[in-house]
């Protein structure tokens, strides 16, 4: 057993895969067990230097779950940052009131920044466009739970592969568990070359598509992600591949019986809302996962479990 | 006194200190300020646009009184991957170094993401070297590769 006391997750590679197997596994426990005052004696400071309610309420959930006390901000607006205090005096501040930082920032690379200021361990809950590792991590989680395994698995992301960080993450951590990874996107938002580097390091397959019919049947998990018609140069263009990369009931006939389709929310058409009534739909369990795996990794990371 | 050496006699030779030689010539001005020679307060003297065997064309920087570390030197070759550091003491060459380029780089350059981190708050840039030729660095912070290297001013 590895030991995370006082580790830092900034970015998906900050962590082996004997490290994520560990969170996933004590993420089981917990979800079999969730309320247990492990951290009663500890307080969190979650700080949302941009508003997220999705991230910052499953964090916020999973800290109350363990009995931590909270404190924090979910705006920047009225704290010292906007009256220019700089992230470095900030974060010294806050480390000496709390046994942890979660921290959301706009801008790539302050969570790394962070976490060399800081005298306790950071949690990077999204920085811009760069990392969101929880996400990864119950990702990676709901990837296991619904499939048994996270080996030798046929992964098809679907939509914005090039400018989805959820996406880029999700890739670069299943590079640990031989996978086949399917991709499926307009040709404006192909997944960049910097995120293929990984597969190629990793000697594994991919198959590119443009539409999202011709990768169902060889699936053992759909990735979906929105396209954002603000991300493409020429509107014809968007017009074009709009429905190339949505889905609906009928979009997945065929499809392997095991087959879950996976978002990171908040989804808009491209899954239609008769796919929440096959037993394929999974996107809302996966959202609740990611309080246990938030619980996991606070445990692990303050040493109580 | 090699043939070599005679021909590096166009920029006058120096009594001690070190030459940099095979830089390109549009990477001399660079070299400088890597160095910080810009600020440096002896006889520094730069040849561009001389003959070379290699490369048709380089350019040349001698300094008078100088030796450098050689972590200093590998921060050249983000600039002049080829080029050569020649030591001299009263006049003779001791040591010729090539330089190589480093794993890490610290400070020296800028990121190229405005949305960094480093952008937008006073701090020192990392970089880490994922290729180094053609050069391909990362950004410690925000991770970002890049290729087209930015010097900070």
């Amino acid at each position: 057993m590895t030991n995370l006391k006082g580790k830092n997750l900034i970015s998906i590679s900050d962590y082996s895969k004997q490290e994520y197997m560990e969170i996933l596994n004590l993420a089981a426990e917990f979800e079999s067990n969730p309320r247990q005052e492990l951290l009663k004696e500890k307080v969190i400071a979650s700080i949302f230097f941009e508003p997220s309610t999705r991230t910052r309420l499953s964090f916020e959930s999973a800290a109350s779950l363990l009995g931590a006390k909270i404190i924090g901000f979910s705006n920047p607006a009225g704290t010292s940052q906007s009256k220019g205090e700089s992230l470095h005096d900030t974060i010294k501040m806050v480390a000496s009131y709390s046994d942890l930082i979660i921290m959301r920032h706009n801008k790539e690379g302050a969570a790394r920044y962070a976490a060399e200021v800081s005298a306790v361990p950071v949690i990077n809950a999204g920085d811009g466009a760069n990392q969101h590792p929880t996400q990864c991590m119950l990702d990676l989680y709901s990837i296991l739970k619904t499939q048994g395994t996270l080996d030798n698995l046929n992964i098809t992301l679907v939509g914005d592969l090039k400018y989805g960080r959820t996406v880029h993450s999700l890739v670069q951590a299943m590079c640990n568990f031989n996978a086949t990874f399917h991709l499926v996107s307009p040709v404006e938002l192909k997944l960049p070359s910097s995120v293929k580097m990984h597969i190629k390091k990793a000697k594994l397959d991919y198959y590119q598509y443009t539409n999202i019919k011709d990768a169902v049947a060889v699936s053992d998990i759909i990735y979906m992600t929105r396209v954002q018609r603000e991300r493409f140069s020429d509107p014809l263009e968007y017009e074009k591949v709009k429905d190339l990369c949505i889905i609906d009931a009928s979009t997945l006939e065929g499809c392997q019986p095991n087959m879950r389709v996976l978002h990171p929310l908040p989804r808009v058409n491209e899954i239609a809302v008769d796919v929440d009534s096959t037993p394929h739909a999974y996107y809302f369990d996966q959202a609740r996962n990611g309080v246990y795996v938030r619980q996991a990794l606070m445990a692990a990371i303050l040493g109580v479990k | 006194m090699t043939t070599q050496n005679k021909k590096e006699l166009i920029v006058s030779a120096i009594e001690n200190g070190t030459v940099i030689d095979h830089i390109p010539v549009e990477s001399v001005l660079k070299v400088i300020r890597i160095l910080g020679l810009d600020n440096y307060q002896d006889e520094v003297l730069i040849g561009i646009n001389l003959e070379s065997k290699k490369y048709k064309r380089k350019g040349i920087v001698k300094v008078r009184n100088k030796y450098f570390e050689k972590s200093d030197l590998n921060k050249i070759a983000l600039a002049a991957p080829h080029a050569t550091l020649i030591v001299i003491k009263d006049y003779e060459v001791i040591e010729k170094i090539s330089v190589e380029t480093p794993e890490h780089i610290e400070a020296i350059i800028k990121c190229i993401n405005p949305n960094c981190i480093t952008n937008n708050e006073t701090i020192e840039t990392k970089f880490k070297v994922v290729v180094k030729e053609p050069l391909k660095i990362q950004c410690h912070y925000c991770e970002k590769t890049m290729t087209n290297i930015r010097f900070v001013e």
